[in-house]
């Protein structure tokens, strides 16, 4: 395990969900807070369908040092439902890690193993996305998502990079991660029961 | 002053490569170097930059491009990777010998068979004798800066030599970070207009690279070789006033928590900063507090005096090398630094191991593991002359 470790964010999604670019944009968020981070894709050739994985570490104070890939995520998003029976999302995921999915299931009705501290975060981010953008891709849905489980960046340092990212797409983007960010629902494993 | 962002470092790179108003660019894209090319061609397209950008069939027909260019006295770049490097292969050594400053930023990657995208140093090592002027980066500042001391450093008229700018595949390319993007002032302060001396004009026929009988070969090559060696006195100078102007220093062998340290590990490359996290811990948790980093910045011209003094207090050196050099007694580094420390009396013990082959990780713990398996084998010996780290046999 690492000392003084940033918070480190692992993605699961699947090429051409935009993995990557959330990733980019959380990162580009927090780097226009004065804080420190780092966004890199699970290193490989671009297969679409594929699953894939995307990293962010942010820090406050001090600059990343570490570019090894993210073994022990504090937050885990899954861009796609279908992964949660095909990747192992929660591996390393810390003891008072989060697990936000993107899924249509209720919250009490979802099926994993999380321990005494780990907390879930769900959202039907492929209906918001399909309302809102007129499309299935959740990348900018689960942003807000991803927010609105752990505060690790300001919802309003988003803005200046969804619409650098997204130019005239960003108005929708931006109301997507909204939506998002308002109906994502948190809770601890232990008061599922 | 220059603005904090946060930006893919290939696109940075790209972006000073422009602001440095590169006059051609020539290029084939190939993974992991494909970003940097790509941005720069849009750069042209959008009439961002006055370059002449030429999309050639290969490596090989870039580099030559790029020769064509630079004895023309045009401010010139290319980026490549890996196999494309090795396409280059046969020009790279004509580039350096016709004295034609070159700039090529490379992004590490490892070498077929079997088919790797991933990072490693087996492209630049490959490479390492073509006399080229070598540097390697670290993290996305350090990338920008030396894209900009770069053509500082190859176009000046003490030098003229061909330069690469070494930044890892993926785990440098690819990530997105907080850089500090310099101000056009800056760069034309820092960077003259380029003057090549001996730039192609038809009312002044000469001829570059023609026949050498064996009569003066070994003259021009010996030329060569001194021109190279000296070359680091502009490296040191360009170095040096790059600091004044944008506050960052660079040196051609930096340590890391060394001043106490007994226990040396040295890298090249973006996997420093993790060892660097490896090493805090390692500190911290007072399993090891006599252990600290070097990291090789300057790989051509090998910096020797620089690299004895940094060891000179040590009883340890552990050596990372990211690309075998099949056959032989060691990594490139490895035998490199071995080589450079004989004839001194007094010298650590080295361990070299080869690892983070085709990308793979060496996490903060990884490093920790490879650290403490360096000092057991510096007290202990081992059969082999070096490891080869995390292997599944």
């Amino acid at each position: 395990m690492e000392l003084n470790e940033p918070i480190a964010i692992r993605i699961h999604g699947r090429g051409g969900q935009g993995a990557v670019t959330l990733a980019e944009v959380v990162a580009q968020a927090a780097i226009g807070e004065g804080k420190y981070a780092q966004a890199f894709p699970s290193f490989g050739p671009e297969r679409r369908g594929a699953p894939v994985q995307a990293y962010i570490r942010i820090d406050d104070n001090k600059p990343i040092r570490n570019r090894a890939g993210v073994v022990y995520p504090d937050i885990v998003v899954v861009l796609d439902p279908g992964l949660l029976n095909i990747a192992n999302i929660t591996a390393g995921l810390k003891e008072d890690g989060i697990l936000v999915i993107n899924t249509r299931q209720a919250l009490d009705s979802i099926d994993i193993k999380l321990g005494d501290n780990q907390k879930l975060a769900v959202i039907d981010a492929t209906s918001i996305a399909r309302e809102t953008l007129g499309v299935p891709i959740v990348n900018t849905t689960m942003i807000g998502a991803l927010v609105k489980a752990k505060g690790v960046v300001n919802v309003e340092s988003l803005l200046e990079p969804l619409n650098k990212r997204f130019g005239r797409l960003a108005e929708k983007n931006i109301s997507a991660m909204k939506k998002a960010y308002e109906n994502t629902l948190v809770k601890e494993k232990k008061a599922i029961g | 002053m220059s603005k904090r962002v946060g930006i893919e470092v290939s696109i940075a790179l790209a972006d000073v490569v422009g602001m440095a108003n590169t006059d051609v660019v020539a290029a084939y894209p190939i993974t992991p170097q494909t970003h940097i090319v790509e941005h720069l061609a849009e750069l042209v397209a959008d009439g961002e930059l006055d370059a002449e950008y030429i999309p050639v069939e290969s490596e090989h027909s870039a580099m030559s491009a790029c020769m064509g260019s630079a004895a023309a006295g045009a401010r010139t770049f290319t980026a490549t990777a890996g196999q494309g490097l090795e396409l280059m292969h046969e020009c790279l050594y004509v580039a350096s010998a016709m004295r034609l400053p070159v700039v090529m930023a490379v992004a590490n990657r490892a070498l077929s068979a079997p088919i790797s995208v991933w990072g490693d140093h087996s492209d630049v090592m490959a490479c390492r004798d073509t006399g080229w002027i070598q540097i390697f980066t670290e993290n996305g500042q350090e990338v920008v800066d030396t894209a900009l001391c770069a053509f500082r450093i190859a176009e000046d008229n003490n030098v003229l030599l061909p330069t690469m700018v070494h930044l890892d595949g993926f785990h440098l390319s690819h990530v997105i970070e907080p850089i500090m993007m310099p101000e056009q002032s800056q760069v034309d302060a820092f960077l003259p207009p380029n003057k090549y001396p001996f730039f192609l004009d038809p009312a002044r026929p000469q001829a570059m690279g023609d026949f050498a009988p064996p009569a003066i070969y070994t003259e021009t090559k010996w030329a060569q070789e001194v021109n190279l060696q000296k070359s680091k006195e502009t490296i040191l100078k360009a170095w040096k006033e790059f600091a004044e102007i944008f506050g960052r220093e660079y040196k051609p062998v930096e340590s890391y928590r060394c001043e106490d340290a007994k226990i040396l590990l040295l890298t090249m490359g973006s996997y420093s900063e993790t060892a660097m996290t490896a090493i805090d811990a390692m500190r911290e948790k007072a399993e090891c507090e006599n252990v600290g980093l070097l990291r090789l910045r300057l790989w051509r011209p090998f910096p020797t005096d620089e690299l004895r003094k940094a060891v000179e207090n040590a009883d340890v050196l552990i050596i990372l090398d990211r690309a075998l050099s099949f056959g032989s007694a060691g990594g490139p580094v490895g035998m490199e630094i071995k080589s450079a420390l004989y004839d001194v009396s007094k010298k650590p013990k080295i361990v070299n191991f080869v690892g983070g082959l085709g990308g793979r990780d060496i996490t903060v713990g990884n490093f920790e593991e490879l650290i403490k398996k360096g000092i057991d084998i510096a007290g202990n010996g081992s059969e082999n002359e070096f490891e080869i780290f995390g292997v599944r046999e």
